[in-house]
């Protein structure tokens, strides 16, 4: 124990000293933080603003539509991660199968606990186990697609669109069914990313292969435009978006703001996706590329059979954070395009006649802050064991 | 002898790979271009309906609006607020990178420390930030710390009587004179610290004794300008509360405060992980070679395992740079008076939206490359050299 204490808190003097400093502030921050959420803390802000927070004026009648499109993305994402051949876990013990799952995933439960707690309803209560039921599904039939033959021998071309589309659909539907008077709060910033990520990774994909093909036409357009696009801020392509794009497509056909903000998130992630999924093509050896010619392989079949898969598996790391960025980068629509997201929200419910002048924007700021941080936080978590279970640096 | 293959045949022009190859890049050419010409044929028929300028005259027309903080008035053509926003966002780069970088080299080295206390507050901060949207801290610093923690003017905080600050910015210690007569001494200094390391270098590798560059440089670039400062006869000022505001010193505006601040801690929790990873990137035989040397810990940090570990990071470094850079834009959110920040507000005064925003991203494009470009020249400086 004392020899612990010296290796770790007290090596030199000067060691010494920092554990002292340091061990006090990081103290004093614990104790702020913990007066500050169960002592002065008035959540009653968050309480009575819950709803608008998540959903905004979502129109009652089809807070269905969210469940429904909830639970499909639910299904989808636990189909993925069950159907997913590299897997470890089987040659653990139980109990530490169960620490592994608190570890992974204690952190959103825990967070739904508190929003259910937070919202008092019955109806929030089976909206979570719906949700529970859409990923439970969902990893059944993972677990069938990996040991069922026949749904095992459908290609993954096939395979994969049919998870995603019933989720894509849901909330595509969830998002143009709702004008934008009624939408805001959390959920848009999710679907807006949600939408993003799945429109912009083809898109990203065909930037690369364009980057890097042997066509020089092609090889120009594509980089002019990664480059333009990598060169210029998300803030202002936002805003160009709200003022300009009137100008660019004939006005009937202008869409709303928030299908404004998804067409440059879409347009934006994509030049960044295209650089790091040419990342991982030039880190492919030349043999696989020449291994396939030996086979007959034209260069489509190589591309798509042998490059792209290991292509896209090494910078799984890098696509899922590009992805929490775009996540976080919703709420520049809000500031751009005058979406209600949930951080704009969260700064107006401050000025609502209950709770105005009481400086109260801690509250609202901390709780925004939450969402996105545990969001952001177990996917940065869940990429980094990926990146341990794929080998990626290691084989 | 019927068997071999006669010469090939001439392949018909349908079917030769070079001429394919053409016509396919031909097709995306045609496609892309009639997409642009779509693009510019809505364009004009557009404006013309809406009848707007599709030029840069607007650039010559009166701003009326001000930009605190210097002589710019409503009288100044909209070029002018360019320039400065320029200007600001210029000043924003510089100094939030001067200090991301500082900041996001200790806490990346912190958190590899041996000691667990310094290693746990490393970590738990870059956690904590690097998964927080950027606009998020912006906020925060904005509406929570400056404008409704910070005190009012009249009961200011003065930490030492050398600080004044208020919800109305913040003011520090500043020289007075010329500030061209300081950049001349600033650029004397460096030209002497950069002799003096060179000739340091070469004595030390002469006699075979580690070189003090670092020290003797530092020292070269302060006292300099410090010397012929006071040789010039300036002094410098404290700020005082003076009235509803600030005398003396150097007031900084609430909102670059709050932007600095934001970004530096933002990018700060990027630039910590670049940092740590290019110092794992390092292979353990230097530290150990370091060790059997009997260098102290700071000395194998300094001199062996952080020029190595830029070397890795340079990159990586850059690209948090650019992104700092193009993340100053989200200032115009917290109306800070940079290139965003003026273009949203010309557009709104009645400026044509698409020159005017088509020019500020020409702006950042230019700046981003210029910064690549540098990027790329330290970068090639630091190159290991391959035989």
């Amino acid at each position: 124990m004392i020899t612990w204490l010296r290796r770790n808190l007290f090596r030199t003097w000067w060691d010494s000293i920092m554990t002292v400093v340091f061990g006090y502030v990081g103290l004093w921050v614990i104790w702020t933080v913990i007066e500050f959420v169960f002592v002065t803390g008035r959540w009653e802000i968050i309480q009575v603003n819950l709803k608008l927070l998540l959903v905004g004026r979502f129109p009652d009648e089809l807070m269905w539509l969210v469940g429904a499109s909830l639970t499909a993305l639910a299904f989808w994402v636990a189909a993925v991660a069950g159907g997913s051949k590299i897997d470890i876990s089987n040659r653990q013990s139980l109990s530490q199968r169960l620490f592994d799952y608190i570890r992974r995933f204690g952190l959103i439960v825990a967070l739904a606990a508190l929003l259910i707690f937070l919202a008092a309803d019955v109806a929030a209560l089976l909206l979570a186990l719906q949700i529970l039921g859409g990923v439970v599904a969902g990893r059944l039939v993972g677990l069938a697609r990996r040991n069922v033959g026949v749904l095992g021998a459908i290609p993954s071309i096939i395979w994969h669109p049919m998870l995603a589309s019933p989720a894509v659909a849901l909330v595509l539907v969830t998002l143009m069914e709702s004008t934008l008077e009624e939408w805001g709060g959390f959920l848009i910033n999710f679907y807006m990313a949600i939408i993003s990520i799945v429109l912009c990774f083809p898109l990203g994909v065909l930037l690369a292969l364009g980057r890097r093909s042997s066509f020089p036409i092609i090889r120009l357009v594509t980089t002019t435009y990664i480059e333009l696009i990598r060169g210029a801020p998300l803030f202002v392509l936002l805003l160009l978006a709200g003022v300009a794009l009137e100008f660019f497509i004939p006005p009937s056909i202008a869409p709303d703001a928030i299908f404004r903000g998804v067409t440059v998130f879409t347009l934006f992630t994509a030049a960044y996706l295209a650089e790091i999924v040419r990342g991982g093509l030039q880190s492919i050896p030349k043999g696989q590329t020449e291994a396939g010619k030996a086979l007959g392989l034209n260069t489509t079949k190589i591309t798509y059979l042998i490059t792209m898969p290991q292509a896209l598996r090494n910078v799984i790391p890098a696509q899922i954070g590009q992805f929490i960025s775009l996540f976080k980068d919703t709420t520049l629509a809000g500031a751009a395009l005058n979406i209600l997201d949930v951080l704009n929200v969260g700064t107006a419910i401050t000025k609502q006649q209950d709770f105005l002048g009481q400086g109260l924007i801690y509250e609202a700021l901390a709780f925004v802050a939450l969402l996105f941080w545990v969001g952001s936080y177990v996917m940065s978590r869940e990429s980094q064991r990926l990146e341990k279970r794929l080998g990626v640096g290691v084989r | 002898m019927s068997s071999l293959p006669s010469a090939p045949a001439k392949v018909p022009i349908w079917r030769d790979v070079r001429v394919l190859r053409w016509l396919f890049q031909i097709a995306v050419l045609a496609v892309v271009g009639l997409i642009i010409y779509w693009i510019w044929g809505n364009y004009q028929t557009n404006i013309e309906r809406s009848s707007v300028q599709t030029d840069l005259r607007f650039l010559d027309n009166p701003a009326s609006f001000t930009i605190p903080g210097n002589d710019f008035d409503q009288s100044s053509p909209v070029r002018a607020a360019f320039v400065q926003g320029f200007l600001n966002t210029i000043q924003v780069a510089l100094v939030g990178i001067f200090f991301a970088t500082i900041l996001g080299t200790l806490v990346g080295i912190a958190r590899l420390s041996k000691n667990l206390v310094v290693r746990s507050i490393a970590a738990a901060y870059v956690e904590v930030i690097r998964n927080l949207p950027l606009l998020l801290l912006l906020t925060f610093m904005n509406l929570a710390v400056v404008l409704q923690t910070f005190p009012r003017i009249e009961d200011a905080w003065k930490p030492l009587d050398l600080f004044v600050i208020s919800n109305r910015g913040l003011a520090i210690p500043w020289f007075e004179g010329s500030a061209g007569q300081l950049g001349l001494l600033v650029l004397a200094g460096i030209v002497l610290a950069i002799i003096v390391v060179k000739l340091e270098r070469a004595r030390a590798d002469r006699v075979g004794r580690p070189s003090r560059g670092l020290l003797l440089g530092t020292l070269a670039l302060t006292i300099v300008p410090v010397i012929g400062w006071i040789t010039l006869g300036y002094t410098w000022t404290l700020p005082f509360v003076d009235g509803r505001g600030t005398s003396g010193g150097l007031r900084l505006d609430p909102s670059f405060f709050a932007l600095i601040v934001a970004l530096v801690v933002y990018t700060s929790s990027h630039i910590a992980e670049i940092v740590r990873g290019s110092i794992l990137a390092v292979p353990r035989g230097q530290g150990e070679a370091a060790d059997a040397l009997a260098l102290s810990n700071s000395q194998k940090m300094r001199i062996i395992i952080l020029p190595q570990a830029f070397r890795v990071a340079m990159p990586a470094l850059g690209n948090q740079y650019l992104n700092l850079i193009k993340n100053s834009s989200l200032g115009a959110t917290i109306s800070y008076f940079e290139l965003t920040q003026i273009a949203q507000i010309t557009v709104g005064n009645g400026s044509p939206a698409v020159p005017a925003f088509t020019l500020t991203l020409l702006v950042y494009l230019a700046i981003s490359l210029f910064t690549s470009l540098f990027v790329n020249y330290f970068n090639r400086r630091l190159a290991l050299v391959e035989r």
